[in-house]
């Protein structure tokens, strides 16, 4: 029977992928980005072991909100590619169950390879750029981006539906030059149906205490919604410049 | 004052022009407001497009009430008392706030905020309250109320027993209304506006005509009740003509009806100092009037807004003399102005309209604000734009709560309203015997100790074997459970028929029961409080291994649990199903005991605010709740226990059975306004599928409060600059910066729902 590492999971999500979802929290990450909200989910041997039973077991009663809002499942974690047999057959279980729409959110940071059977069974990837400069990306999550683009042309080239989603940290991944690179990466890929600039925000610093590991963004304040606009208009001129050159 | 006149049925009167218009029908034979609101209404399908900003007199009004009210915050709370007037409906002389702008006019006293003595239901009361807020009740006041005329509050204590008056000091049942008005009565002030005076008078006196052949007890006791409902409409139509308004007939445009209709809830309110004063079912009544004078082009909907504006201004200005104490029970200064809005009519139709609507939008014109307590009566076909401006205003404002149409529909037809937080009744047609609550994670202890109450450190229960063992053994406490249980259930509703017999007695409702039908349904409203802590406190238990922490006298004052157990609040049936049981366990116990006058038992799970006072009168709790933590509100999961996100959350609270509740079931949700989605449709969108998906699970209530923890904190240290937030709590709302900060805590610990 597959087992995988749970986090923990919420019933009534609806921020991850379209309409009321069932969010699923997998343990274990090989990022260790600096603003990340669940630091927690990071050791790949913590939380507990479910199977896929006993998740769709936890889905169950909620199915008819799922369903009539549009909405569905979202594995995110940590990074949900780590166990990807393990959310293959949660996702292929939930579609021949309820035919529900599924999401997977990675950082993807993964070997295409893979994943094949469990992008197979996905319907939406919401996808984290987190950063386009390889150096800068570095040094925002300890390891290159080559795998995560190679991985967001892969996606391209499969035709998967993508939301690309970008963390707004200021001062740190809101460099002008850097949002323009993020768009013009965007029009090199088919099937980005939406780009989410996420507003960082410190509700997960105390988990850092609690862990007790350095945070070390301490005096940076959450983007206020011009920031926001302004990080929007600039991907936007990015995949048009882009589009010009091409 | 007597009744001089002949009594006798006259025959129905003419068609009147003040009904012009109107569709025809039974009402016009009868009192039937249901019947002219099914036969007049225009049910509104659109959206919020329509609605009005407030007038410049509405907004001069509302600057003045706001700084009439924080003078009274700045005063401690109390603006200003007249200590020489009993109130009565006629006591005071006609009061403004500006007789230039106000278009409804009425105070309770002679001046806005200016609060009156109503000794009735108890003078120890009064007199507290006063000194509390640096006033004295003038001698003679009290020698009337001590010596001569006695109160509901002396008649009750007349007649206590020892057990009762232990059980209530002990804090086993609790909030009980021995000390002031029971309230929960909600007056058909809508025939005032429909029938005028007059006719009420006449059917009332036609009612009393009936009532003669033998004179039982019964016969007696209604003659007079109805003599004394006749009286008070003598009253209330003197009252109004104080202020230049003859309401002995009906009201003939929008404006009156609106005007009536206060005039006869204000009537109830200078008489009753009742613990919820609730309005009833009154905005889509309002529309049909508001809707002919719009055909007939003589109201502009700026003034139909401004008519509600005002009438709503209104609502929020009731006030009432209250201990300090009081306040801290029911967090401020709360009334529950309760008014019940949509819901669908038997046929199929809404009953929702534009004037829904209207009600709704005073929440931006004057903005939020926890009184009237706006209660949506939420069914899966209201219209979609009635449930997304629903959705709207609970993100801006947190300021309504919504009940299950559905769900009471059957039990109560569609003419039901809501009084205080979450108790249906048939408007006009039933009135409840309010019945506070009894603790049942208190029994529980007393259970487990042998009755013996684990703060007094006395006999308080009756004297059953303590359970001695070291490890509590879950078979053996529900036997014991389920005595403790016995015992409290009979003693609790002799009270409860102790406590009305004398409030009929001594503080009769005359102006709210002369505005029912004289033959009505009653019901003895009992409530229990505690249930998810009893609930996990057993799944314990049965789950995990309790240990019991005894003291020197062998009284379990704490627990040590060893392993995990099933939490209520997470959708799980092992111990869903302990919550659900105990609720039907404790029904049929009721049910068991005779009431006065022959009152249907029935049973809310409900809190109010007092979870926090209730919590600190229980020791600990083997579901490891430190002795004195709060209780969770009403039938809500304990704070910070149910982990599955809302939807989870919901579902266990919506499996408790409403048959065995038919008091209501009351759940205070909290959730972040970005865990409802990104952006304000989605955030729309998502509240509204709750809602439909709770509804269709049979849960009945629902408050929703959609804010940050940040922000409660940032309101605590900087009251000032928050004087209208208001907060959901157990069925109905209040101002934050009102609460005790030892509720405002617990408000801040509660679980807000938000995965981050």
């Amino acid at each position: 029977m597959t087992t995988g590492r749970i986090h923990s999971l919420e019933t009534f999500g609806t921020v991850d992928g379209p309409g009321i979802r069932f969010v699923l929290f997998l343990q274990g990450c090989a990022l260790q980005c600096r603003y990340c909200h669940n630091p927690d989910s990071w050791d790949p041997h913590a939380g507990s072991t479910r199977t896929v039973d006993n998740i769709l077991a936890e889905i169950e009663p909620y199915a008819e909100y799922y369903l009539s809002s549009g909405g569905g499942i979202t594995v995110t974690g940590g990074e949900p590619t780590l166990q990807a047999p393990f959310v293959a057959e949660l996702f292929r279980r939930c579609k021949e169950r309820w035919g529900l729409h599924t999401a997977l959110d990675s950082s993807g940071f993964c070997d295409s390879s893979h994943v094949e059977e469990l992008l197979a069974v996905t319907d939406l990837v919401l996808l984290d750029l987190k950063f386009m400069d390889r150096e800068g990306h570095m040094a925002l999550t300890g390891q290159p981006n080559d795998r995560i683009l190679a991985f967001a042309r892969h996606l391209s080239q499969r035709g998967k539906k993508m939301w690309i989603r970008r963390v707004l940290v200021p001062g740190l991944t809101d460099e002008k030059e850097e949002l323009l690179a993020l768009g013009r990466f965007m029009q090199e890929l088919d099937g980005v149906d939406k780009i989410e600039v996420l507003p960082y925000h410190r509700m997960g610093v105390y988990k850092w205490r609690q862990l007790g590991i350095p945070y070390t963004l301490e005096d940076i304040a959450d983007p206020d919604p011009v920031d926001i606009q302004r990080a929007y208009r600039l991907i936007g001129e990015g995949r048009i410049i882009s589009n010009a050159v091409h | 004052m007597a009744i001089t006149e002949e009594y006798g049925i006259e025959p129905a009167p003419a068609p009147l022009d003040e009904w012009r218009g109107f569709r025809q029908g039974r009402w016009q034979q009868q009192i039937d407001v249901n019947d002219f609101i099914g036969l007049n209404l225009t049910p509104y399908e659109g959206d919020e497009k329509f609605l009005a900003e407030p007038t410049d007199a509405t907004k001069r009004m509302w600057a003045m009430v706001l700084e009439l009210m924080k003078q009274e915050r700045e005063n401690g709370g109390v603006l200003d008392v007249d200590t020489n007037t009993v109130s009565t409906i006629t006591s005071h002389k006609p009061g403004y706030i500006d007789r230039n702008l106000e278009r409804i006019v009425g105070l309770q006293t002679d001046a806005p905020l200016r609060r009156s003595v109503q000794p009735l239901g108890g003078i120890r009361m009064v007199i507290d309250a006063c000194e509390a807020y640096g006033y004295k009740l003038p001698d003679e006041i009290v020698r009337l109320f001590t010596d001569i005329r006695k109160t509901h509050n002396q008649g009750v204590f007349d007649v206590y027993t020892d057990e009762m008056k232990l059980a209530r000091k002990a804090g086993i049942i609790t909030g009980l209304p021995d000390a002031y008005g029971r309230g929960r009565i909600i007056g058909d002030y809508r025939r005032v506006a429909l029938y005028g005076v007059n006719r009420l008078i006449q059917a009332k006196k036609a009612d009393l005509a009936l009532a003669t052949d033998v004179m039982s007890e019964e016969v007696i006791r209604q003659r007079e009740e109805l003599a004394e409902q006749i009286r008070s409409l003598g009253d209330l139509k003197q009252m109004a003509g104080s202020y230049g308004y003859d309401i002995s007939v009906p009201a003939k445009n929008a404006e009156e009806a609106v005007q009536w209709l206060y005039f006869a809830y204000l009537a109830a309110i200078k008489e009753q100092n009742g613990a919820a004063m609730s309005l009833g079912r009154v905005s889509s009544f309002l529309d049909i009037y508001i809707e002919r004078d719009i055909r007939e082009g003589k109201l502009t909907e700026a003034q139909a807004q401004e008519l509600i504006d005002q009438f709503v201004m209104k609502l929020r200005l009731v006030k009432f003399l209250r201990t300090p104490d009081y306040n801290e029970l029911f967090s401020g200064d709360p009334t529950w102005v309760t008014e019940s809005i949509g819901g669908m009519a038997n046929d199929g139709k809404t009953r929702v309209s534009r004037n829904s609507f209207r009600f709704l939008h005073t929440l931006y014109n004057l903005g939020p604000a926890p009184e009237p307590n706006l209660t949506v009566l939420w069914s899966k076909r209201l219209p979609q734009g009635f449930k997304d401006y629903c959705a709207k205003v609970s993100v801006d404002t947190s300021s309504i709560q919504y009940e299950n149409d559905d769900l009471m529909r059957p039990f109560y037809g569609d003419d039901y309203g809501i009084a205080c937080c979450v108790s249906a009744m048939r408007i006009g047609k039933q009135m409840q015997f309010f019945g506070a609550r009894a603790n049942l994670a208190k029994a529980l202890l007393y259970a487990i100790n042998g009755g013996i109450d684990e703060k007094l450190g006395i006999q308080a229960g009756p004297t059953l074997a303590p359970l001695t063992g070291e490890i509590l053994e879950y078979d053996e406490v529900m036997q014991r459970y389920d005595d403790m249980l016995e015992w409290l259930a009979k003693l609790y509703m002799n009270t409860l028929n102790v406590i009305h017999y004398m409030h009929d007695k001594y503080c009769y409702e005359r102006i709210e029961m002369a505005l029912h039908d004289t033959e009505i349904v009653r019901t003895m409203a009992c409530g229990i409080a505690g249930l998810s802590v009893v609930a996990d406190s057993l799944s314990a238990i049965k789950y995990a291994k309790v240990r019991p922490i005894r003291n020197e006298k062998g009284l379990a004052v704490d627990f040590d649990i060893e392993g995990e157990y099933p939490q209520y609040g997470n959708n799980d049936s092992r111990v869903d199903d302990i919550a659900v049981q105990l609720t039907e366990t404790f029904m049929k116990k009721l049910r068991k005991h005779r009431t006065y006058r022959d009152a249907m038992a029935t049973m809310s799970v409900l809190t109010i605010t007092s979870n926090v006072v209730y919590g600190k009168k229980t020791g600990s709790t083997p579901d490891g709740r430190k002795a004195g933590e709060p209780f969770a509100p009403g039938a809500n999961p304990m704070h910070g226990r149910d982990r599955k996100g809302a939807l989870a959350s919901l579902n266990s609270v919506a499996k408790l059975p409403y048959d065995s509740c038919l008091d209501g079931i009351s759940n205070t949700f909290s959730i972040i306004p970005k865990a409802l989605g990104r952006d304000a449709d989605t955030r729309i969108r998502s509240l509204v599928s709750l809602l439909d998906g709770y509804a269709s699970k049979g849960g009945h209530h629902l408050n929703i409060n959609v804010f940050n923890r940040e922000q409660l904190l940032d309101a605590m240290e900087h009251p000032e600059e928050y004087p209208q937030l208001t907060i959901r709590v157990s069925g109905y709302a209040v101002n934050f910066i009102k609460l005790t900060k030892e509720q405002q805590l617990d408000v801040i610990s509660r679980t807000f729902h938000g995965h981050v």
